[in-house]
């Protein structure tokens, strides 16, 4: 007999699926957001992209060679991800330190301290975002409104978002349909010609995104549509009382983090719950606290914070919503 | 002073007061009376809590220990006979005087005795490759190398040779608790009667196939041939299932059946070399 | 809309090599090694001793016990010892060994090839036939056939669900015994309805096997009460509890056994062999094997004496390729791999398959990413990521309260585990400990 065969326990067949070409799978579901950004932000875009791409990744490196001492896994391609989303999430005039430090947080406090991958109870990309945004709460709130491709990186022009438009209008006691004037047209929403982080904006390539991820079943619907359907319905219900007080659904939807948050940061594998009901629980969570936040909130924007809230209810969540076992006895009184 | 911090001194003050009544009263309610010579027995014993005495921990054993007529079966393999007098003492009782013990491998089959024929490709667990199939050599009695009994070993007395493909368990640092004994699915660790020198002759094989495939599978395998049991003038030596065992209380370490075995099976650990020739075949294992 | 079973599942590639290939008779081999236990239960006790001359289908090593197996020989020759060979338990058993020579059957045996459709034997005569011939479940499980066909008092069997599933990649001998002997599988059916008292069957085939769908769907209008079913192509489509549910909406409840919800389930190997047993009073001493992998120069299936050493399978094949890596007895999802070709065919053995070298080593460990793509893939709708933890943590007592004795064992999970986590390596030892605590609690 030629080699000694190889035996292990069954099954002995496996998948080609992997962890490397599900996180290379998110990643080309958001080219196209990151095509929008670039076009629409210009150079400053992909400044601040590749940075947090680059920071992530060598932080991750450092820590886990040098610090932790343990086998480095940067090829798996988590860090990328990381900080692609960080990226994403952040206005196109961020200034380079910033994203460094965010970056910092975003590997070092809210990945590697659990343990690396696979063990953060919370979403690095957004704990590095919230860091940011409570660091440098001016940097972090002005926001570059979209000229088309331009060379120019920090000395971008500035605007407000849709939201807080609305938000600082209904405050002043201006009405809504008077302030619904300023802001852009739906079909510019859609697009991404708006004010906004660079990767939020275009509703239509987050779109693309969703629909490729779902193909490939990197993700399932559960959390984007349990997302998306509960802010709708919810701001719904509000809008349908009192127009004059409370934006329309289809504003909300194509305003602000929701789509990029309901579809790449809440379908987070890590930090979402492991069964259908736990995810729809979840996703509705999300839903709910966003369009609170943004209605009653001091902030204009929700969906991080609502994602972070929602993230530490995930271990609760799967400790006791399990999926109901085949043959499970239904217990009577 | 404004009226303001008087208020408060005397508010907090009252506080205090009634809180640590209340708590008082409750404390008194919801005591547990113990023996106050559990806490004195368990201040002398290790703390290692490895179970090794048999019960769930030092604290445990000291309960057992203050509630027992006597120390028949009670016994902290960690703190041996120095530990049993002290406690002895505290209770006013004797203590036995318990033989030290010490783990041993009762295998031999590194790659050079015992040649690999699969090459198992499942998780480095000892238990799971056990329940799977005989191993990647042809004996299925002998160590599969995966070190479950290495992680049991909460004493760091134990590594993995990486040439031999064995655990090595160093004699110092081995308390005798048991755990490794415990973690091996196969049954290969004993823990045999600690002798001076840390010396030990032993049967380094489990195996209990016909002399023919034991042989076949292993170099150094026992096959049962009985020749150190015929040798054997203290009556130390039982053979069953085609496999000899030294019982370690009889023995005298003469050395009669190290030189008798025609496989080299049984092992002389920390003894000096001898003057004759057939000393060459006595395997021995370097510390 | 094709039935199927509600959630979970995976889909691997299929690899039906064979499913083309009629089944051929491979040659008696010279010395065949029986082992005593090829079945679930209490092993055979040994009848014969050295020296003595045996003929094929003669009764070997008879029944001990309730959850036993009677044993024959398969081929005709002289006891040469009675030893032990290395089975697919990993393990030496013990084995009946013979030096065949010719070919010499029982003269009870009817070997015409005629089919015999009346069933004269009663009920109680069926099931006695059963135990006399040796039938166990010949999908693999090897469960004795006359104990399942025995309905515990108190318990009623409403339908007999015949499994001609196969949903295993490589494996094709069910599939070419529905083509090639479709009237004597039926007739199999119907010899098991009776002695179940059932008026009722369900013959449920992957609809991948077409051809075999309508073969015995045209045959079955011959037949009282038998009808074929096609199921969607999924694995683990033929996993008893699935069957049951996709076939007749019936979930068996945890802990309890397909009878519980009147079903009782029979491979179609299984029927054929009772066919043969009660019909032509044959034995079960052969059976239909897959001999498959993607580097065998003539794979194929073939009629196998039990016995016979795997290499006179793999020479059949066209000999074993140098590459090969991994040599498994079963399918690649539940199948066990085996140490070398000694290992003889049992009554269990559905086929043979061959691994190239690269496809025979596992892939690297990944930390688990929390993906739940294992609770999704998981049929039976288990965690498979905590029960795997909570076994390799020793937390035994929480697993069996996470019911990880519902776990049958399918792989799914560690097969769809992006991270190729070894789930299925832990959930095995877990249960096994969960099961062997409960029975030491149960004798104090």
């Amino acid at each position: 007999m030629s080699n000694p065969l190889n035996i292990s326990p069954s099954p002995h067949i496996h998948t080609t699926e992997t962890t490397r070409k599900l996180m290379s799978g998110v990643i080309i579901a958001l080219v196209p957001a990151v095509i929008s950004s670039v076009l629409f932000f210009g150079a400053g875009a992909a400044i601040v992209m590749s940075t947090a791409i680059i920071s992530c990744v060598a932080f991750e490196y450092l820590i886990q060679r040098f610090i932790l001492g343990k086998p480095v896994s940067i090829t798996d391609g988590s860090a990328v991800v990381t900080g692609l989303l960080l990226g994403l999430n952040l206005p196109s005039n961020i200034p380079v330190l910033s994203i460094v430090m965010g970056s910092l947080v975003a590997i070092g406090v809210a990945k590697m301290t659990f343990g690396g991958l696979g063990n953060n109870p919370f979403n690095p990309a957004l704990v590095g975002r919230v860091f940011m945004l409570i660091s440098f709460p001016v940097q972090m709130t002005t926001w570059p409104v979209p000229k088309g491709f331009s060379t120019g990186y920090t000395d971008a022009v500035t605007g407000a978002t849709p939201l807080a438009l609305i938000k600082e209008g209904l405050k002043n006691g201006e009405s809504l349909s008077q302030l619904m004037n300023n802001v852009p047209e739906t079909i510019d929403m859609i697009l991404g010609k708006m004010g906004g982080s660079i990767g939020e904006v275009s509703a239509l390539a987050l779109l693309i995104g969703l629909v490729y991820m779902l193909f490939k079943k990197i993700i399932t619907w559960h959390i984007p549509v349990s997302v998306i359907g509960s802010l709708m319905g919810f701001t719904a219900i509000l809008w349908l009382i009192n127009p004059e007080a409370y934006a329309s659904p289809v504003f909300h939807l194509l305003s602000g983090g929701l789509l990029l948050g309901a579809i790449f940061m809440a379908t987070d594998y890590v930090t979402s719950p492991m069964s259908a009901v736990g995810m729809i629980i979840y996703g509705c969570g999300i839903g709910l606290l966003t369009a609170v936040i943004r209605i009653w909130g001091a902030y204009p924007e929700g969906v991080s914070f609502a994602i972070l809230i929602m993230n530490a209810f995930v271990p609760l969540m799967n400790a006791y919503i399990k999926p109901k076992k085949f043959g499970e006895e239904v217990k009577n009184g | 002073m404004s009226s303001t911090v008087i208020i408060t001194i005397i508010s907090l003050t009252l506080l205090a007061i009634v809180s640590a009544v209340i708590l008082y009263f409750v404390a008194q309610k919801f005591k547990i009376f113990e023996d106050p010579r559990i806490d004195d027995v368990q201040a002398v014993l290790p703390a290692a809590n490895c179970g090794g005495c048999g019960f769930a921990g030092c604290r445990n054993f000291a309960e057992a220990l203050v509630g027992a007529e006597n120390f028949d079966g009670l016994n902290c393999p960690v703190g041996g006979n120095a530990v049993m007098s002290q406690v002895a003492v505290i209770l006013g009782k004797t203590a036995v005087q318990v033989d030290p013990k010490v783990a041993v491998l009762l295998c031999n089959g590194s790659p050079e005795f015992r040649p690999r024929t699969s090459k198992y490709d499942g998780v480095e667990d000892c238990r799971i490759q056990h329940s799977l199939y005989s191993g990647e050599t042809d004996c299925s009695y002998g160590c599969l190398g995966n070190g479950d009994c290495v992680r049991a070993c909460q004493f760091d007395a134990m590594y993995m040779d990486q040439k031999t493909l064995l655990p090595v368990i160093i004699d110092d640092k081995c308390v005798s608790c048991g755990a490794c004994v415990k973690a091996c699915p196969r049954n290969l660790i004993e823990l045999r009667k600690k002798a001076k020198k840390d010396r030990k002759i032993y049967v380094a094989c489990s195996n209990c196939d016909k002399g023919g495939p034991a042989k076949k599978a292993c170099s150094v395998a026992c096959i049962g041939c009985s020749k150190c049991f015929k040798v054997c003038e203290f009556g130390a030596i039982t053979i069953k299932n085609n496999l000899a065992y030294i019982d370690a209380a009889k023995c005298t370490f003469c050395r009669k059946c190290v030189t008798e075995c025609p496989t080299n099976s049984i092992l002389e650990i920390n003894f000096p070399p001898r003057k004759e020739k057939t000393a060459a075949v006595a395997e021995t294992i370097a510390n | 809309m094709l039935k199927s079973f509600p959630s979970g599942g995976v889909h691997p590639p299929e690899f039906k090599l064979t499913a083309g290939l009629q089944i051929r008779q491979l040659p008696v081999p010279a010395l065949v090694t029986i082992p005593v236990s090829q079945h679930i239960g209490a092993p055979a006790a040994v009848l014969v001793k050295k020296g003595d001359n045996v003929k094929t289908g003669q009764l070997i090593a008879s029944v001990t016990g309730f959850v036993s197996s009677n044993i024959h020989s398969s081929v005709s020759g002289t006891v040469n010892k009675i030893d032990t060979v290395t089975d697919t338990t990993g393990y030496k058993q013990t084995a009946v060994f013979i030096d065949a020579s010719g070919d010499d059957w029982m003269e009870t045996i009817d070997r015409s090839s005629s089919l015999v459709r009346e069933i004269k034997a009663s009920q109680a005569e069926i099931i006695e036939k059963c135990k006399e011939s040796g039938i166990v479940g010949l999908g693999g499980a090897t469960f004795p056939s006359h104990v399942k066909l025995s309905v515990p008092k108190g318990k009623k069997c409403e339908v007999l669900i015949i499994n001609g599933v196969e949903c295993e990649p490589y494996l094709t001998s069910d599939h070419r015994l529905m083509l090639e002997k479709g009237e004597e599988v039926l007739t199999g059916v119907s010899i098991l309805m009776k002695a179940l008292g059932v008026e009722k069957a369900m013959i449920g085939i992957e609809n991948n096997k077409k051809d075999a769908v309508s073969h015995l769907g045209k045959l079955s209008s011959g037949y009282k009460g038998i009808t074929v079913h096609a199921l969607k192509v999924k694995y683990p489509q033929g996993a008893e509890k699935q069957l049951i549910k996709a076939l007749t909406g019936r979930e068996v409840p945890s802990g309890h056994l397909p009878v519980d919800v009147g079903a009782v389930v029979h491979n179609v190997g299984t029927a054929f062999a009772v066919y043969e047993a009660v019909q032509k009073n044959k034995p079960l001493f052969e059976r239909v094997v897959t001999i498959t992998g993607k580097s065998l120069s003539n794979p194929g299936n073939y009629l196998v004496r039990v016995g016979t050493p795997l290499k006179n399978l793999i020479e059949a094949a066209g000999g074993q390729p140098e590459d090969t890596g991994k040599i498994i007895s079963g399918g690649p999802m539940m199948g066990k791999a085996i140490p070398g070709d000694g290992v003889p065919v049992v009554k269990g053995t559905s086929g043979i398959v061959l691994f190239p070298q690269p496809d025979s080593v596992r892939n690297a460990v990944n930390p688990c990413i929390r993906c739940a793509k294992c609770t999704f893939a998981c049929p039976m709708n288990l965690e498979p990521f905590l029960l795997a933890t909570l076994s390799a943590k020793g937390m035994f007592e929480r697993a069996e309260n996470e019911k990880i004795t519902d776990c049958m064992e399918c792989g799914s999970c560690s097969y769809t585990c992006p991270a190729a986590r070894p789930l299925l390596d832990y959930i095995r030892l877990g249960k096994s400990t969960v099961i062997k605590l409960a029975r030491q609690k149960n004798l104090k």
